[in-house]
């Protein structure tokens, strides 16, 4: 017969298998942190480089701004999600579980769904030179996928969502600030989120 | 004392199969292949598990092809939630009793 001991290993065991097998633990708060450093180096270079002044709207048909803003936006996204699939292959490695497992292959679905919808929806803005409303567009669109992720992953990062997103109808409301609220969101909000995760679950 | 550690179900003295039951319990439909990873056993050994819990109707499956590869679904039963969560109860009860003496 058990003892007492045998039934507390029982459960640990249990928990442990209905959380990995519905939940993707692999996510690092090291990547948040830097995602948001990228996104605020990304706006740095607007507001320097390329002049965008916050408080002022884009005026319509400024073709090669727009080029070259949605060139910088690409590159952060592209170092981001780099460094988050570099983090996360490392991170499950390390607890000996695989990437690419019914769980991730969930959450990249659930993520996938609102990113393709916001994605088409950008372009179109984009296409009718409503250039100004792309800013607060990637943030709402980013919050929802973040909060449908939030199912499938850490809890924590639905929170981060629908901050996101609130951020983002703040951009439609204010879209002269729309820059602001990218690097709020995009850097500031990672960044803590990153920072709090870190603490958190990794230490 | 001894009833409650009746009600513990027999299927359920195996850890194996109460991780199977884990993982159904939070998962529509989980593949003999992520089954057989997150329990870490080996072919013969999780196909004798799933097939003594789908003897007490605790699971069932579905075959299918994916591809040409057959693949196995297996899902929990009304009948096995209801055994799960049984178990669970009569697991916390006992633990609790014996947090008292």
């Amino acid at each position: 017969m058990k003892n007492e001991q045998d039934y507390l290993k029982d459960i640990a065991a249990m928990r442990s298998l209905m959380e990995r097998s519905s939940r993707f633990l692999s996510l690092s708060g090291r990547a948040g942190i830097l995602a948001g450093i990228y996104a605020l180096a990304g706006a740095w270079i607007a507001i320097k480089v390329f002049g965008l002044e916050p408080g002022k709207l884009i005026p319509y048909g400024t073709g090669e701004i727009i080029l070259r803003l949605t060139g910088v936006a690409l590159v952060v996204l592209c170092l981001a999600l780099g460094t988050a699939i570099f983090l996360s292959v490392r991170k499950a490695g390390k607890m000996g579980e695989k990437i690419w497992n019914p769980v991730s292959r969930r959450l990249l679905l659930y993520m996938a769904v609102p990113l393709v919808v916001g994605g088409i929806l950008m372009l179109i803005l984009a296409a009718r030179g409503e250039v100004f409303l792309l800013a607060p567009a990637s943030l709402l669109f980013y919050g929802l996928s973040l909060f449908n992720a939030g199912n499938f992953t850490y809890t924590e990062v639905r929170s981060l969502g629908l901050l996101q997103a609130a951020l983002g109808l703040l951009g439609f409301a204010f879209p002269e600030y729309g820059l602001i609220c990218w690097a709020i969101g995009f850097g500031m909000l990672h960044i803590a989120y990153g920072i709090y995760m870190y603490y958190r679950y990794e230490r | 004392m001894k009833t409650l550690i009746e009600s513990l179900h027999k299927a359920f003295e195996s850890r194996i199969r109460l991780g199977i039951m884990s993982v159904l319990a939070v998962n529509e439909m989980q593949d003999f292949i992520a089954l057989k990873d997150y329990l870490d056993v080996t072919d013969g050994n999780l196909a004798s598990h799933l097939k003594s819990l789908e003897k007490e109707a605790f699971i069932g499956m579905k075959k299918s092809f994916v591809g040409r590869k057959p693949n196995t679904q297996y899902y929990i039963t009304q009948e096995g939630r209801k055994a799960f969560e049984d178990h669970l109860r009569a697991l916390e009860q006992l633990i609790n009793a014996q947090k008292q003496i």
